[in-house]
């Protein structure tokens, strides 16, 4: 069963229409990565899920309807969300960033164990706990924003491009854990990310946007025999 | 000597005064870079409500507290009712919306108790304080250890609770907040509550100095303006130093250069914001505001 389904979504900014009636699904302990070019609307997309730009059309998380609803209520269902940029409080310090990540389900909270989780996972932050979140590094402001997400213990992740200025290595690192977390504590995962390869190769189910359109979609198998994907996203 | 002592003390008491009211122009810029042209109405509208309250016999601090609470909940009301329909709008709309909570927060207290000034009572005894050779005004350094008491429990709230961290991480990235489930309303909304809180025990503590009338904040409105700009807009910190070091300022200004005396002590002040305006704009403590384009 899928634990989201969206259908006929649009969105707009303002006057501009930018997603014109998608369809995709997350399954339920499953990776689904939206694919497509710059400006496509992927991150769109991932916003409309959790209410953050006006939409119209259908999204069903866990079978019930989520549309319209305050994006406040929608993580507190347990969709965390990694945005484009990161989303750091720079002002504040790791741990309080961390801590933040807990916060819509503080009442059921254990926070020392799940801080203890994550600094297992991002060693580099249990060093740097204590320093202000807008001295760490580009990657490590990644890792943050993943940290910060896993804190909710979400059902679903939404990742923006968690490679996005990251040195290779870097971006191994965030990706083994993607998958770990998706493994290990069966947390479903819509995945936004350019590096189309890397995307294909974690993801069960794959779609390709087009200026706000679903040009192609099926099992991440097909999509990397799929010709037109090969020539101009994987390069052979 | 001595008088130098006693003259800082009360530049201290006076200042601290200043400082939590500069504080409390602080949280709300922070928050909603607003500065509340209305907080000292606000002050002022509360400290009536305790003197109405100790006029009808409840007992001194059973009605300051009371006052705190009203206070809080004005406060919260004020921002729901008053600010949140124009909170998207340009800066300067927000600005007259709070000069208008000014002028009819002012007016209703004049028209409600009249623009004659009262006396306001001190929790303090009026005799002197005697700490060595020296004494102090007891109400000095009552209102001084009242306004770092309510300091240290602000500060307390906001650095080790989970409300104070999520207070601050909306008043920061409003953006990142909701994704963290934080209801950001409601949050700028109990900034306000506790802004005029802390308005309020300024209020009491400033009323039985200067006298209780509706333009009674005004003249410290001012002052509070040059602690926040001296600690810099940005720092809760900096306002506090801010207005520690304006009262001390004024205070010895006032004592030592003859032609100041107490009516220039205001233009005190002003040239201080003046200054630092001109030399240092982030002021002692803030951060230099980046702006995106
Ligand atoms: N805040 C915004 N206001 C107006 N238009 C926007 C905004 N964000 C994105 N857009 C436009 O929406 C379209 C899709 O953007 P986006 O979803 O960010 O694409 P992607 O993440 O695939 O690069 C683009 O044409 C972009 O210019
Ligand atoms: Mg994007």
């Amino acid at each position: 069963m899928a634990l989201l389904e969206v259908a006929d979504l649009e969105a707009r900014y303002g006057w501009t229409k930018v997603l014109h009636g998608i369809r995709f699904a997350v399954e339920d302990g499953g990776i689904t990565t939206i694919l497509g070019a710059n400006g496509a609307g992927k991150t769109t997309t991932l916003r409309a899920v959790c209410g953050m730009v006006r939409t119209a059309g259908e999204i069903r998380f866990d079978g019930a309807r989520i549309a319209g609803r305050a994006t406040e209520d929608i993580v507190r269902l347990g969709i965390a969300h990694v945005p484009e940029g990161r989303g750091t409080f720079m002002q504040l310090t790791v741990e309080e960033n961390l801590r933040l990540g807990a916060y819509a389900r503080r009442a059921t909270g254990a926070p020392a164990r799940d801080l203890a989780r994550i600094y297992d996972y991002f060693p580099v932050l249990g060093e740097r706990r204590s320093q202000t979140a807008g001295s760490l590094s580009g990657g490590e402001q990644q890792m943050l924003a993943v940290g910060r997400a896993l804190m909710l213990r979400p059902r679903l992740l939404l990742l923006d491009e968690p490679s996005l200025g990251l040195a290779p290595l870097v971006a191994r690192e965030i990706f083994r854990i993607v998958r770990a977390i998706n493994r290990e504590e069966r947390v479903s995962i819509l995945l936004v990310e350019q590096n189309v390869a890397t995307a294909l190769d974690l993801a069960d189910h794959a779609y390709l946007l087009e200026t706000g359109r679903v040009v192609v979609s099926g099992p991440s198998a097909e999509l990397r025999r799929d010709d037109a994907i090969r020539r101009s996203y994987l390069g052979y | 000597m001595e008088i130098f002592v006693q003259q800082v003390v009360s530049g201290l008491a006076t200042g601290g005064i200043y400082g939590s009211v500069a504080l409390a122009l602080v949280m709300i810029y922070q928050a909603t870079d607003v500065v509340n042209f209305a907080q000292g109405e606000m002050a002022m509208f509360s400290t009536y409500l305790a003197w109405s309250m100790l006029n009808a016999g409840v007992p001194y601090w059973a009605a300051f507290f009371a006052t705190l609470a009203v206070a809080f909940v004005g406060g919260l009301a004020i921002e729901r009712v008053v600010i949140r329909p124009v909170e998207n709008a340009p800066v300067l709309t927000i600005v007259i919306v709070c000069i208008g909570l000014l002028v009819i927060l002012n007016s209703v207290a004049g028209w409600l108790y009249s623009y004659i000034q009262k006396p306001f009572p001190s929790p303090f005894p009026a005799k002197p304080f005697k700490i060595g050779d020296i004494f102090f005004g007891a109400h000095d350094l009552g209102a001084l250890g009242v306004t770092l008491l309510v300091l240290v429990v602000l500060y307390v709230f906001f650095r080790y609770t989970t409300l104070g961290l999520a207070m601050r991480a909306a008043a920061q990235n409003p953006v990142s907040s909701r994704l963290c489930g934080i209801r950001v309303g409601w949050m700028l909304a109990l900034g306000w509550g506790f802004a005029a809180l802390v308005g309020a025990v300024a209020g009491m503590m400033i009323a039985p100095i200067v006298f209780l009338d509706p333009n009674m904040m005004s003249g410290i409105l001012i002052y509070a303006f040059a602690s926040a700009t001296l600690g810099g807009f940005t720092s809760p910190g900096g306002a506090v130093l801010g207005g520690l070091i304006v009262g001390v300022t004024e205070n010895l200004v006032g004592t030592y250069v003859r032609f100041i005396g107490t009516e220039l002590k205001l233009t005190v002040a002003l040239a201080m914001i003046l200054i630092v305006l001109l030399v240092r704009p982030s002021g002692l403590f803030g951060r230099v505001a980046v702006h995106r384009v």
